[in-house]
This record gives structure tokens, sequence and C-alpha cells, in this order.
């Protein structure tokens, strides 16, 4: 089964990642953007969708600093 | 007394880690693969780029064949030191509370950095004698000590936060300006700056301040102090 892992820093962590990319894009001339986060993005193929929960706690996020969310594509 | 310096793919401080400790007793190299701690009385996780920091800072290393069996040697008591990516190993490997995150300026920085000493009665710092500020180069880009309100709020009550950045010195934008924390029980600490780079008049601006933390170490194994 194919898997798509997005992982993002926890609301309310300073993300100065997040806020170069919100400065960057009005630079550009894009207007009105706000409330950016750069996070990061796991896809994988797993013969058992059961642990992937697992996965993400042991070693795909640090459960301390990031939030996780499974999404099964097929 | 002798200190075991382990040594991942992507280590880079592990000779300098080695050359401080042997100021100070026996060390010898503890390559990753490797379960056996060939009888080290201290361990220290060194600095560099360990698994090349593959998906975060220390997330694979901390599962490496070496650190399963230095996470028994804490749990048993004995002294562990992680110095920069040692440091962001041990919070993986959750020997340390909290996490590092990316530098608040995204920039790598090396400076020399003045560090406040909060508590002089730790295994790695008792050899300090009187000694309030330390000054010790810093190199990372991967440096911002980060844990929850809760967690900091223990870390204080406890006694834990050990070093901080001085006042115009935390550049990386550490929570509390903290530059070392310990464990509960106090016998594993963790820092971002180097002490290992700061142990010979001769090198860096010339501080020895470094050489402190590992005289530290072998004075609280001379004691028998498996805290």
């Amino acid at each position: 089964m194919r898997a798509r892992v997005l992982i993002r820093p926890k609301a309310g962590i300073l993300d100065p990642q997040g806020a170069a990319v919100e400065r960057a894009l009005p630079a550009l001339g894009f207007a009105g953007v706000a409330n950016v986060h750069v996070g990061r993005l796991i896809e994988l193929d797993v013969d058992d969708s059961s642990q992937l929960d697992s996965m993400c706690e042991r070693l795909l996020a640090n459960p301390l600093v990031e939030d996780y969310e499974v999404q099964l594509l097929s | 007394m002798k200190f075991g310096v382990l040594q991942f793919p992507g280590s880079c401080d592990e000779v300098d880690a080695l050359q401080a400790a042997r100021h100070v007793g026996d060390a010898e190299l503890i390559w990753h693969a490797e379960r056996d701690l060939r009888g080290a009385d201290a361990i220290v996780v060194p600095g560099g780029f360990s698994y090349g920091d593959y998906l975060r800072a220390g997330a694979i290393a901390r599962f490496s064949p070496a650190m399963e069996s230095v996470i028994a040697f804490a749990r048993d008591g004995g002294l562990v030191l992680g110095i920069c990516n040692g440091f962001q190993v041990l919070c993986e490997a959750h020997l340390l509370p909290g996490a590092l995150l990316p530098n608040a300026n995204l920039r790598f920085t090396f400076r020399q950095v003045d560090l406040d000493v909060v508590q002089t009665d730790t295994p790695f710092t008792r050899a300090l004698n009187g000694l309030a500020r330390l000054s010790i180069p810093a190199k990372h880009s991967w440096g911002r000590y980060y844990a929850d309100a809760p967690t900091l709020d223990e870390l204080e009550r406890r006694g834990q936060v050990v070093l901080r950045y001085a006042s115009g010195h935390n550049f990386n934008g550490s929570l509390h300006d903290i530059a070392g924390v310990s464990n509960e029980s106090g016998n594993v600490f963790g820092l971002m700056p180097h002490p290992e780079h700061a142990v010979d008049a001769l090198t860096g601006d010339g501080s020895t301040d470094g050489l402190t933390i590992f005289q530290s170490m072998r004075l609280a194994v001379e004691e028998g102090a498996r805290v």
C-alpha cells in the first residue's frame, strides 16, 4: 500500500523556515500571504499500514516538536 | 579512568573529543556498529553529522547498536556526555528532555560563546573550582533548544539547566537561554557548544575552559559517582 506522511512543526513553535518564506513571497510581488509553515513529506510503500502510526512516533516524526498526518493513497 | 568516544558515519569531532579526553585519562573510539563499550567508565557522544543527519539531526544514530548499549549504560547510572550532534542524539534517544531545532536565524553559525554555569555540583561541572563562566566555541545550524512549557518549568525546578548562554550570546534562539541540560538523575548531560575544542591554549582563542568538563567527569568517576 502506498502511503504519504505529512509532518508539520507543531503550532506555537517558532518556524523560521515558514517565516523566511512568508517574507520572501511579498518580495516577489505575491501579496496577501500569511501563516506559512514548512514541513516534510514522506511517501512510502508498506505491507502493513497499521504500523504507520508507530513508524511516525518512533522515527519519521519527533512528536515533541512535530505533528504528523498519515494519508493512505491506494 | 577510561572514556569511550562513539564514532558514527558522519561524525567529525570524535578525534578532538578523544584528544580532549586523553588530557585527563585514557580514551578510545567505539564504532557505531559495536555493542561492546569496552569497559569505558564514561561515554562521549561527539559532534558531527551522524548518518548525514538525514530526516532529523540524530534521529537515525539513536538506533545504532552502540547507542543501544549507551542507553543501557546511562539507565544503569553511567556518565554520558553529548556534544552538539551528540546532544541531538541523546535527545532523540530520550535520554535527555526536549529537542534541538534549526537556529532561529536559519544560519550555520560558528562563534565563541560565553556560558553561565548554573549548576556547579554536577558530575560534569564539579571541577570548575568556582569558574562561573566558560568561554568555548559553538558551531551548528540546529541548536535551538526547545521543550514545552511544563517541561521547562520542571527542568528549572529540578536544577537540570546546567549551562545557559550568557546575556547576548544566545545566537540560536534557545528557550530559557539553555545551552546544556542534564537528565533528572544527573548522569547524562548534553550541550551544543564544544568543550573539546577548548582544551589547548594553542588552538582556538586560547581558552582551555572546555577541559573542566572532562576533568569533572574524571573526578566524578574517581569519586565512584555512578550517580
